[in-house]
């Protein structure tokens, strides 16, 4: 971990080595030929991947920005006569205008930002705590816990929801185990109340106040605040699931960086192991947090293949990158389809700026 | 004294959570072994049950096209699975093995700025680059295609830059006592450097696979054919209502192990590459 490149890297500094190397003039014939050789080879190295990325990654997004401005249906080339510039028009619908687009982009925000503030705190705060169990230096069998819980994170996200569709089925293996204490389990995937309105409700809140009838991207403030719906509490448990044995590993990566000197040494100070960890591990591990808190904000605004499995004829499962798909794929509206995927690649770049200056400003500290 | 007996409870506690935890963890897939041998009904009526009543191979006669019901052509994605995910693998361990050396070793025109290019290709998010990567497919004539499912995923920004940091950590002495030898550059990167690098490129090649073997997205919009369904893409489509009749919930945990399996063999196999590659992917951000 101790390399961890930001951007100022050694770029500069790697092939300089050979620079320094010989004096006499011979040497500097030689060396102007090999740096023309070297720029041959340099082109010839990185021309194959160089022009895929250009062709599948950069023009792509170009286009896609030109596509998110017209009314491009999918079935013409882009560029036909019959494709028509909108100017603003896409963007409007999904942001400003009242209609379903914005409702439907409203909601799926909703639903995706629920997700995001339940999976980052929860995913980082287990994982840190998997990661101080398994590092204990006093226990047996270790590799097979690390084993245990980073399996679920390699296997297919979408094998992976298939099973939990079943064992969040209706009459599934949750609510079974669930009866046991007595309790009747809702039709997780497809019960679309929200968690907070239902707790409301059952303590005698129906009906929303009429401050909250304000609208925000076409939902009033009570659909805001109704909470994850119980679909999307299975898919925020999938992801807790699934990703926490992956940050585990950043946090033991971490965990070993921290020399055993500081912690014998708060020992002698007489610390207890609450304070050990309260006043000697957790600051040494603050920026581990801080890039395992921030790669979470980006990773879950990205949720597609569980949106998409659960998602058809379910809104409280759709998600800003799903609709995205649906919206120009069953709809046929692509230019629309392509402005959702802008606000959502826009919303992740600052996100992403963001992370890079804090992870930063952290490890220069 | 008491500070031993303390120690001693506090690790049973601790070993106590980690059984609870590796519980809950490991029994999504206890669940799904066992439930792929019960019958439908059993299936829906009684999902806990480790035991399946009565025990049955008809789920899995259908995925191994026994008992064919024409839905579900299991041996087709499976072979699509892996014959997709291994030419991607070899594509883009090799190119970006070239890429990377380039971008470490030589001392090109616009190497920085290609490197630039690359490191901010890796902020992009796959799932934007869905709808742009369909219209570049359907403009070049590679929709629904096996080149159209390859080509673009087999370079990724992520790749070029690991094997990059790979290729920095090996001393520049052995390049250049190779090239006073008069070997050429190829020749150089081909016999000294990558032999060396070859831990990195065992990580890359499981990374590859692993991506390309559980990739879903792209391939939802490369292809609409079912001849060119993978594992992942077929599963989703009998997931999302493409049986015709009931749950089948035996089929579908069946098809959702045939897409495991091959991984969670790679996953034991070769774990050490994989948790390293995990973290040095990781802090490329």
């Amino acid at each position: 971990m101790a390399t961890v490149p930001l951007g100022d890297d050694p770029v500069q500094s790697d092939a300089r080595g050979s620079r320094t190397s010989g004096s006499a003039p011979r040497t500097k014939r030689r060396r102007s030929a090999a740096k023309r050789g070297q720029n041959l080879y340099g082109w010839i190295f990185v021309s194959p991947a160089l022009a895929i990325l250009v062709i599948f990654l950069v023009i792509p997004i170009f286009l896609a920005l030109y596509i998110s401005f017209t009314n491009w249906s999918g079935i013409t080339s882009p560029f036909s006569s019959a494709v028509h510039f909108v100017g603003l028009r896409n963007y409007k619908a999904i942001l400003t205008k009242p209609g379903l687009s914005q409702l439907n982009f409203g909601t799926a925000v909703r639903n995706n930002f629920y997700y995001v503030i339940f999976v980052v705190p929860l995913q980082t705060a287990l994982s840190l705590w998997l990661a101080i169990l398994v590092n204990n230096k006093f226990l047996k069998g270790k590799s097979f816990f690390r084993t245990a819980f980073y399996f679920p994170s390699v296997t297919s996200s979408v094998a992976i929801t298939t099973v939990f569709i079943f064992l969040f089925s209706g009459t599934g293996a949750v609510n079974r185990i669930l009866s046991l204490f007595g309790i009747t389990g809702p039709n997780w995937i497809y019960d679309q109340s929200g968690i907070f309105t239902t707790i409301l409700s059952s303590l005698g809140v129906h009906n929303p106040p009429s401050w909250a009838n304000f609208q925000i991207l076409g939902l009033s403030l009570w659909n805001w605040l109704a909470g994850p719906s119980f679909g999307m509490c299975v898919i925020i448990i999938l992801a807790i699931w699934t990703t926490s044995g992956t940050f585990m590993l950043f946090f033991l990566a971490a965990l070993q960086n921290i020399s055993e000197e500081a912690e014998e040494a708060s020992e002698m100070d007489g610390a207890t192991s609450w304070q050990k960890f309260r006043y000697v591990t957790l600051p040494m591990l603050r920026p581990m947090v801080v890039l395992v808190a921030t790669l979470g904000f980006i990773g879950t605004w990205q949720v597609f293949d569980q949106s998409f499995l659960t998602g058809p004829n379910n809104p409280t499962m759709v998600t800003p990158a799903f609709l995205a798909y649906q919206v120009s794929f069953s709809d046929f509206a692509f230019g629309e389809g392509a402005a959702i995927a802008f606000m959502l690649f826009a919303l992740i770049v600052v996100l992403t700026i963001l992370q890079r200056k804090f992870v930063k400003e952290d490890l220069t500290k | 004294m008491i500070n031993r007996y303390r120690s001693r409870y506090l690790r049973l506690i601790a070993y106590a959570m980690l059984i609870v935890f590796a519980l809950i963890y490991l029994a999504p897939f206890v669940i799904e072994i066992a439930n792929s041998f019960k019958t439908d009904g059993d299936a829906s009526a009684n999902g806990l049950s480790l035991v399946p009543h009565p025990a049955t191979l008809s789920a899995w006669d259908q995925i191994f096209g026994i008992q064919n019901n024409g839905v579900t052509d299991i041996p087709r994605w499976l072979f699509n699975s892996a014959f997709v995910a291994t030419i991607i693998t070899i594509a883009s361990v090799f190119l970006a093995s070239l890429a990377g050396y380039a971008l470490a070793r030589l001392e090109f025109r616009g190497r920085r700025l290609i490197l630039g290019l690359v490191i901010a290709t890796l902020a992009v998010p796959s799932v934007v680059l869905l709808i742009p990567q369909f219209l570049m497919l359907k403009q070049l004539g590679l929709f629904n295609t096996y080149q159209g499912m390859i080509l673009p995923i087999s370079v990724s920004a992520t790749g070029i830059f690991m094997m990059r940091q790979f290729f920095l950590q090996v001393p520049v002495s052995l390049e250049e006592a190779a090239r006073m030898d008069g070997a050429g550059i190829f020749t150089t990167w081909w016999r000294i450097v990558l032999p060396i690098v070859r831990p990195g490129l065992i990580t890359l090649t499981i990374i590859s696979f692993q991506g390309a073997w559980n990739q879903f997205a792209f391939f939802t919009v490369a292809t609409t054919s079912p001849k060119y369904f993978t594992l992942t893409t077929g599963l989703a489509n009998i997931v999302g209502g493409g049986l015709s009749a009931g749950n089948q919930f035996p089929l579908k945990l069946g098809a959702a192990l045939v897409t495991t399996i091959p991984i969670a063999v790679l996953f034991f196999v070769f774990q050490r590459y994989l948790v390293r590659g995990r973290l040095e992917g990781a802090v490329k951000q």
